[in-house]
């Protein structure tokens, strides 16, 4: 995308106003869409995106600007405006030798979606909406999207880091709506993968089309949630927003060191029931939340925060690690070229636990259980967060029974997290997800095994 | 969008004229720039300044649709837009309502929504307004401390042209100034931090309003302290004006004309009956110059206008850009929505408002026995169904007995159906506020709605 040469003079005009590190992250992005809705391929959109990302950090202050010109005229301009904005006056001439670090490709692509023909793409939503609409008559409108996209990413430092990463996503989602005599339901399903096309080759996508339509269906016989504090049963592969809320954001290392999150100053401190080992990991194969490399450059890896319920780590980026004297975790990441890298998650999941997932729901008296959660959002200095179950039915007797309306569910990380009481032993990743932050979003994933949280506030009316 | 004439009309006019016979095009081109300065501890912790600029090309043709965008404005990049819209054509389904937008004659209200005094803003005073921010929110409470403290402003310019005879072109610019608090009690097993904002917009710095930003964030992280959770049951709930605004942002989206062709509007078959409290009366008016969001023109290059939506309770019509409206049957209500060049026109409300009432949140809260005072609702995108009208967010603030506000309550959620919080509004409050926000907030009153706690 850019000569190591060009990189290296544009850096070394960066710092030569006193800068102590700059960064070039550039990025060039072709992405696909088509939609499907009311029956009708709306429309196939593609899209083009290129530019850099320039940081200039001088003591504790970042100067950035970003440009769509990857000249090297445009990249130096973008690195006086930013280097204007952290100087601190000396500098001088410093040379910047970047070293190439060996590639690290934990996705295997092998059909590139850029190489299929758009018509292809298009017949999976033919194929969806129809699968859908036939499930049953009380299905009266299906909304179905394809996605495809191919970055190639490249980041360079005066620290002599030369990185680059191809990631290629491919992402289906369609929603159901079901009319009957108490109004209208929804359901919706997605998946995505950081694969090629190929992942079409297994993926049952009529399957998928079926069961945002099952979901939409069954709702329409659901009877208002209950109100107030109660067992909640979580089933595997839908609940890793719990954990991604409930501690996973308190966990970035920006909250830490500025006081702003429940779990400052706890390392080593019980934070959970020992049932729970959550780990973040970049590496996974295909996840949505995978990298090559994070958007400063280095290499992702697996981490453990909470081992057996005692926290072991939090997440870091270049700032955050540098600032505490330590190395980074392969956190550092950025919606795109046009915003500053800050501490996010990647694949954030919980390891199984000792129990058979029958055996948590039979020896549930009565509460709810989630079988599909929504979004959610934290409040990382108080711990207050709260997440949608867009499919959830009644326990009562041990036994599953009827639908319940859509809510809210919620509650405080460290209470929840120390009130899970039993962990199945089913483990699954759940659905792509896009984590919000400050304005920024990028694509993350979870997971966890069946579990059970004592006591949970459940946001119905009844 | 203020009308100006831009040197970006003849970009996209150029795109236009490639159109061949039976063939219709239109070229949304945009440019802007932004500053943000973050301060923390006195010192500036980023400060980002940047300038981004690309183009959209929407062709249809034979009734179907592609749509083609890149993040540039080279020469090249421009033809291989126009190229892959022109190959994403085939793909559509055809749909006999697809068209673009055509000029409807009605006058644009021009609106001031460009200043000259901030595109000059020099760049150390803006800095010096969030490190000014951030002592006033630190200062005030020794509780207190500031997470961030931000100046921001930003600039756009952009046109449209379409082969049907649409060119428009115009641009805005705005700043504005926030702080994030934290407020601290208690030690060890008992601390507790809770958390605040407070902000202040304007067309130009000179607008903002500091202390009260500082002030806000203060009250916001300390009147929680020491909140507990509250057992559950039905009560009456006063919104404060932020809140209400995101509910009246809900409800917009079951009012959007694009829901309701596609059967996915709980009010689509409810056009003429009752669907709220007789009283309340519920506005789109982007031609108010007072509303954060006010603008000329719509998405699609027409002129933004003032559409009553629910008069006295009485549902009177949808929001509609050129294609809903024709699917339904009507012209447009002025209200295609466009989130950039990255993307065609959709349909949304502009800028809402409820008709306010007279009396302040004092004397409203002064009438209701059992009730909760909601400062903040967390979890609007994942609690709240617009289309089986489900409502449940998470909540807090200050519960109200005998007409008084007593002890904060937090971890609770507030539940409903959209349905029946629009006819169990008691009272609408007289205390106005436009917010940065697509809707206007005021204080709001509404019985029987469930609060869950213990």
């Amino acid at each position: 995308m850019i000569a190591a040469d060009v990189l290296e003079r544009v850096l070394a005009g960066a710092v030569s106003t006193g800068g102590d590190f700059a960064e070039i992250y550039a990025e060039d992005k072709r992405s696909t869409s088509a939609g499907l809705d009311d029956g009708r391929v709306e429309q196939v959109s593609s899209g083009r995106d290129r530019g850099a990302g320039i940081r200039v950090v001088a003591g504790e202050t970042t100067g950035f600007a970003y440009t769509s010109d990857l000249s090297e005229p445009g990249l130096a301009a973008a690195a006086s405006a930013a280097a204007a904005a952290a100087s601190r006056g000396g500098g001088g001439v410093r040379t910047v030798p970047l070293s190439a670090s060996a590639p690290h490709r934990p996705n295997v692509i092998e059909q590139d979606p850029d190489s299929v023909a758009k018509a292809a793409k298009v017949e999976l939503l033919e194929r969806m909406n129809d699968a859908a609409r036939s499930f049953g008559p009380e299905i009266v409108q299906v909304s179905a999207g394809y996605g495809d996209s191919w970055k190639k990413v490249l980041v360079a430092n005066t620290d002599g880091v030369l990185a680059d990463d191809e990631v290629v996503r491919t992402l289906l989602r369609i929603s159901a709506v079901a009319d009957g005599d108490s109004g209208m339901q929804t359901g919706y399903q997605s998946m995505g993968h950081t694969v090629g096309f190929e992942i079409f080759d297994t993926v049952d996508v009529e399957e998928l089309a079926r069961e945002a339509a099952r979901q939409a269906i069954t709702k329409l016989r659901a009877r208002p949630a209950p109100s107030g504090a109660m067992p909640v049963v979580i089933k595997h592969g839908t609940g890793g927003v719990l954990f991604h809320e409930a501690c996973g954001h308190g966990l970035e290392a920006d909250h830490i060191q500025k006081g702003a999150s429940v779990y400052a100053g706890k390392v080593g401190q019980r934070v959970a029931s020992p049932l729970v080992t959550l780990v973040d990991d970049g590496t996974m194969p295909g996840e949505w939340g995978t990298l090559g490399i994070d958007d400063e450059g280095h290499i992702t890896q697996r981490n453990v925060l909470i081992e057996d319920g005692i926290l072991t780590d939090y997440m870091w980026d270049y700032l955050r690690a540098r600032k505490d004297g330590r190395p980074q975790s392969g956190n550092g990441r950025r919606q795109s070229y046009q915003y500053l890298p800050m501490v996010r998650m990647t694949n954030t999941f919980v390891l199984d636990g000792p129990d058979d997932p029958d055996d948590i729901i039979a020896s549930t008296p009565a509460g709810v259980y989630v079988a599909k959660l929504g979004g959610g959002s934290v409040n990382t200095a108080s711990g207050d967060f709260v997440f949608g179950m867009t499919e959830a039915y009644l326990i009562e007797n041990g036994e599953i029974t009827e639908p319940l309306r859509d809510g809210n569910l919620i509650g405080n990380g460290p209470k929840v997290l120390a009130d899970i009481d039993m962990l199945g032993n089913d483990f699954a990743m759940g659905s792509p997800g896009t984590c919000g932050k400050d304005g920024q979003g990028v694509p993350v994933g979870d997971g966890q095994p069946t579990l059970r949280v004592k006591s949970l506030t459940v946001g119905g009316t009844a | 969008m203020s009308r100006f004439e831009s040197d970006l009309q003849v970009v996209a006019d150029r795109v236009v004229e490639r159109a061949g016979p039976g063939e219709q095009i239109e070229a949304f081109v945009a440019r802007g720039g932004e500053t943000e300065v973050r301060v923390y501890q006195g010192d500036v912790e980023h400060f980002v300044s940047a300038q981004s600029e690309g183009i959209g090309v929407r062709v249809i043709r034979d009734g179907r649709t592609g749509f083609a965008y890149a993040g540039t404005l080279e020469d090249a990049a421009i033809a291989e837009v126009l190229a892959e819209a022109r190959d994403n054509v085939q793909f559509g389904t055809v749909d006999e309502w697809a068209a673009l937008a055509e000029p409807d004659g009605v006058a644009v209200t021009e609106q001031p929504l460009w200043n000259d005094d901030l595109a000059a803003y020099p760049t150390d005073r803006k800095i010096d307004l969030a490190k000014q921010l951030e002592k006033l929110a630190s200062g005030g409470d020794p509780r207190v401390r500031v997470d961030d403290a931000n100046y921001a402003d930003a600039h756009g310019e952009s046109a449209v042209a379409s082969t049907t005879g649409i060119r428009m072109s115009g641009r805005e610019n705005g700043c504005y100034v926030s702080v994030s608090t934290l407020a601290d009690e208690g030690e060890g097993d008992d601390a507790e931090t809770q958390t605040g904002f407070g902000f202040s917009v304007g067309r130009s710095p000179d607008e903002f309003d500091l202390d009260r930003a500082a002030r806000e964030a203060i009250d916001r992280a300390t009147r929680l302290l020491g909140a507990t959770q509250p057992p559950s049951r039905r009560v009456t709930v006063v919104l404060d004006p932020y809140v209400t605004a995101q509910f009246i942002g809900v409800i917009s989206s079951t009012l959007n004309g694009e829901a309701v062709v596609k059967g996915r509007s709980l009010f689509r078959d409810r056009l003429g009956e009752t669907v709220a409290a007789s009283g309340v009366t519920l506005i789109d008016d982007p031609t108010n110059p007072l509303a954060y969001t006010a603008t000329d023109v719509d998405g699609e290059g027409l002129a933004a206008r003032r559409n009553v939506l629910i008069r006295d309770g009485v549902l009177q019509q949808f929001v509609h850009n050129s294609y809903s409206a024709r699917r339904a049957g009507t012209v447009s209500t002025g209200n295609a929505t466009r989130g950039g060049f990255a993307g065609t026109p959709g349909v949304g409300c502009l800028a809402l408002s409820l008709e306010p009432g007279t009396r302040t949140q004092d004397e409203l809260i002064a009438d209701v026995d059992d009730g909760l005072l909601v400062q903040q609702m967390q979890g609007l995108h994942s609690g709240v169904n617009p289309i089986s009208g489900d409502f449940s967010t998470g909540a807090a603030g200050l519960l109200i007995s005998n007409g008084t506000v007593g002890a904060p309550v937090r971890e609770i959620t507030i539940a409903s159906t959209l349905q029946r919080m629009l006819l169990d509004i008691v009272e609408i409050g007289g205390d106005i506020e436009w917010l940065p926000m697509r809707s206007a907030g005021m204080s709001l009153v509404i019985r029987d709605v469930t609060m869950s706690g213990s």
